[in-house]
């Protein structure tokens, strides 16, 4: 694949301002990806590394390589934020701007990248060299504040360390070296483990704990396909991704597709603020991961399949290729694995852009297929009609590494763990404020508290279930269980302690959600907007209780009109809120004087008008000449 | 209802065209019969400016674009007992809000009056000037519906609403009778 393009934008940065690029370059590009409009995310990957942007000369070059039309790549190129229509610095610098690292520090982390850089957030320095930005959760609120450099993960940054990194980027050092100076030499695996830690403090039985190599596949190919499917359904494995879909219901429906061909597709593209347990399987599990989807493809008889990388784990993306290309070497990816004539399956690994929207179903399949990221209209479902029309199973990375262990342990096994309806065990990333965040694997089942008590944060006085599209609940929810029934999640758990303001918080989780809406449906685009600022309203101390029901209306709106889970969910910070910690929003509401506004200010609507004329206003501005 | 005191009503118009109150007078020959019901205060079909005394119902039409827009507003939630914002500019801003869609520039009122006034394609105007006079005005930033300003009580929709619809209302008001619109009353397509 694009191996090799580190060096490559090394060559490019040796210029400041941004050159034509040449014609040849562009062909050999859409080449590389046999001009393939549907390899279209990786072909603009590749300009924006080598080129910093992807220049409208550019986009007529690409169009005409692959065969669309200069506003189709447009539409892609301007849809992904880690790709520009202007030129970024050779060193892009993304700091990370969860909220988990706003209360850990981000600012003054900001300020130091600033002062040494001498660009503010948004800006790129004149000669071209840095860029310095903000960006989502990238999945390391384990170790906030963190930030990418290039390809680089930098985590657990201080103020102190993050004005070192930058005078050390200021002089010249690349960011792989801020790592080690032997980075070079090391492996991919040391790589990343020197980048990022993985903070296991709970290791379970079925994923963190010994797992036995490929023991898994050597089972499933002495099954039948529908023993295979048989044996996951038994287990009552449900999808880890967040919506917790029945995953043996959703082979047997691929299965049952009679098509040309069949997919199998890894959803490794965790965005959800706080969730960060993909990143360690990843890491750490690599093979069971790629094992699982090979069982996955034997049971829906797929000969192709991909791994989605979210943008932001592009660090891990030669550690993945190494393991896909060690398993190519050992038979167990290919032609023929394990000697099975027939069984055939490969996959390719697809790298993100940095849109959260993408970790939705349909709206990843969009983006494997080179188009924007945005969802597509169910029905037909991925299983029926996914990737490029075909039968698509699409599964998060901690359920095809589930799949795997119940192949090797048996169906019984993982049905006996947890409680009824949520069978075997779940990755928790537990951040935020607590001593000891991090990956628990525990059954389903525990209570909020046990967890509190693992992670030692039982002084919390808020906790967020499932990230910014779950719950927040109170002290007086602390028992509820982290089940399917219960409290549901795709993993992600977010302490906040008494000094939190909640309504910060939920005014930062909405403006992510009108970051990453793709703008498809106007409830979701325009009404996300309004929430936000509704919700400034009640920060402010402008809001009335009315205000309230405005927003239950529009939320309910948003919820009911939106065809996508983003939309469907979006509104949930703010509905939970109200639900569970209704006090903080009526303290800071209170009803109108003379049903007079507060939240409008006269002196600041008209202050433009007065500049433009040039005098003062006769209703308004009390005259000083007497 | 003969022996119950008339109630006084009150109208303004804001940023709108004056198509609303047109509207009202489509009340036509009904006109006679909602005089039995009110008296008409501080409106443009008095020509009185002032509000002589509190009000039951004002009648705003249009949103507000300039500061006197903002004044009379306020003038009038303080002096009436209900307000009702009659027809689109006054509920949502209508055409006026247009030059809300000014959005993406660094000083979008100058943008708006250049264009108007300076370097639109269709103008003539051979002083080059921006109208400055001190009797004017000054424009908002943008324009607001009235919503926005103070607490509205009613909403009539429709551009401009039915003379029926207006009647109906009004009349349905004052007898204490009004649980919102047929639903055949504000379809508009």
């Amino acid at each position: 694949m694009e191996n090799g393009q580190s060096s490559v934008s090394r060559d490019a940065a040796s210029t400041g301002e941004v050159s034509a690029v040449p014609a040849a370059d562009i062909t050999a590009i859409c080449a590389a990806f046999d001009n393939d409009s549907h390899r279209m995310l990786d072909i603009l990957r590749t300009v924006q590394d080598r080129f910093r942007c992807i220049a409208p000369s550019t986009m007529d070059a690409i169009a005409a390589q692959t065969g669309l039309t200069r506003i189709e790549v447009e539409g892609v190129a301007s849809f992904y934020s880690f790709l520009s229509l202007t030129p970024r610095g050779r060193v892009t610098i993304r700091l990370c701007d969860d909220i988990v690292d706003r209360f850990t520090g981000l600012a003054d982390v900001t300020a130091a990248f600033e002062d040494v850089l001498g660009i503010g957030i948004g800006e790129t320095s004149a000669d071209g060299a840095f860029s310095l930005e903000y960006t989502p959760c990238i999945g390391m609120c384990d170790q906030a504040p963190a930030a990418m450099i290039n390809d680089v993960l930098l985590v657990g940054l201080t103020p102190q360390s993050a004005r070192s990194a930058a005078e050390a980027l200021m002089a010249g050092k690349t960011p792989e070296h801020l790592i080690s100076d032997r980075f070079d030499e090391l492996s991919p695996q040391e790589r990343a483990n020197r980048m990022v830690e993985n903070n296991i403090r709970h290791a379970g039985e079925v994923l963190l704990g010994p797992v036995p190599a490929d023991a898994g596949l050597a089972k499933a190919v002495e099954m039948a396909p529908a023993q295979i499917i048989t044996a996951i359904e038994d287990s009552g494995l449900r999808g880890c991704g967040g919506a917790g879909f029945t995953t043996g219901r959703k082979w047997r429906f691929a299965a049952a597709e009679t098509a040309e061909k069949h997919y199998v597709i890894c959803n490794a593209d965790e965005g959800e603020p706080g969730t960060f347990k993909d990143r360690v399987l990843l890491t750490e599990r690599p093979h069971l991961l790629i094992e699982g989807m090979t069982i996955a493809a034997r049971a829906v008889g797929a000969r192709e399949g991909i791994l989605y990388l979210r943008g932001e784990y592009v660090y891990l993306r030669p550690l993945l290729e190494e393991v896909l290309e060690q398993r190519r070497r050992r038979g167990l990816l290919g032609e023929s694995i394990l000697g099975i004539e027939g069984f055939d399956f490969d996959i390719r690994l697809q790298l993100g852009a940095g849109a959260y929207i993408c970790g939705e179903e349909g709206a990843l399949i969009s983006s494997c297929e080179g188009l924007p990221g945005e969802p597509k209209t169910r029905p037909p479902f991925p299983v029926n009609r996914g990737y490029l029309g075909f039968p698509t199973v699409v599964n998060n990375v901690e359920t095809f590494c589930h799949a795997a262990r119940i192949l090797d342990r048996g169906a019984g096994w993982f049905h006996a763990m947890g409680t009824e309806g949520s069978h075997g065990t779940k990755l928790f990333s537990i951040c935020g404020d607590c001593l000891n965040p991090g990956i628990y694997e525990l059954p389903y089942g525990h209570s909020v508290w046990d967890i509190l008590e693992m992670a030692s944060g039982q002084e919390a006085a808020a906790v967020q279930i499932g990230g910014p599209s779950g719950t927040m609940i109170a002290r007086d929810s602390f028992d509820r269980k982290l089940t399917f029934d219960d409290l549901a999640t795709g993993g992600a758990i977010i302490i906040f302690n008494g000094d939190r303001n909640i309504l910060e918080i939920v005014e930062y989780y909405m403006s992510f959600f009108v970051h990453e809406s793709c703008g498809y449906c106007t409830p979701c685009r325009v009404g996300n907007v309004f929430l936000q600022k509704a919700i400034a309203k009640f920060r402010k101390g402008l809001a009335n209780p009315d205000d309230i029901d405005y927003l239950k209306d529009l939320s309910a709106t948003i919820i009911e009109t939106s065809r996508c889970g983003l939309g469907m969910t979006s509104p949930n910070p703010i509905l939970s809120t109200l639900q569970n910690f209704p006090l903080v929003y009526s303290a800071v509401s209170k009803p109108s004087k003379d049903g007079i506004r507060d939240t409008f200010d006269i002196q600041s609507a008209i202050d433009s008008a007065r500049k433009i004329a040039k005098r003062r206003s006769y209703l308004y501005d009390r005259d000083f000449t007497k | 209802m003969s022996g119950l005191p008339k109630a006084r009503i009150a109208t303004a118009s804001l940023a709108g065209c004056f198509g609303c109150h047109m509207a009202i007078l489509d009340v036509d020959e009904r006109l006679i019969e909602l005089m039995k019901l009110v008296n008409v205060d501080r409106s443009p079909l008095t020509d009185k400016k002032r509000f002589t005394q509190r009000c039951d119902i004002g009648i705003i039409e249009g949103g507000c674009c300039n500061e006197e827009n903002v004044h009379v507003l306020h003038d009038f939630r303080r002096n009436c007992d209900v307000l009702i914002a009659l027809g689109q500019c006054a509920i949502m801003g209508g055409l006026p809000a247009m030059r809300n869609a000014i959005m993406h520039s660094d000083a979008p009122l100058r943008e708006c009056l250049d264009e108007a006034y300076i370097t639109g394609r269709y103008i003539r105007n051979t002083t080059h000037n921006v109208p400055n006079d001190p009797a004017l005005p000054l424009l908002l930033d943008e324009v607001y519906p009235c919503s926005q300003i103070v607490e509205i009580d009613y909403q009539i929709p429709g551009c401009a609403p039915e003379g029926d619809v207006i009647f109906d209302t009004l009349v349905k008001l004052l007898a204490g009778r009004f649980h919102g619109f047929e639903r055949d009353k504000i379809r508009f397509d």
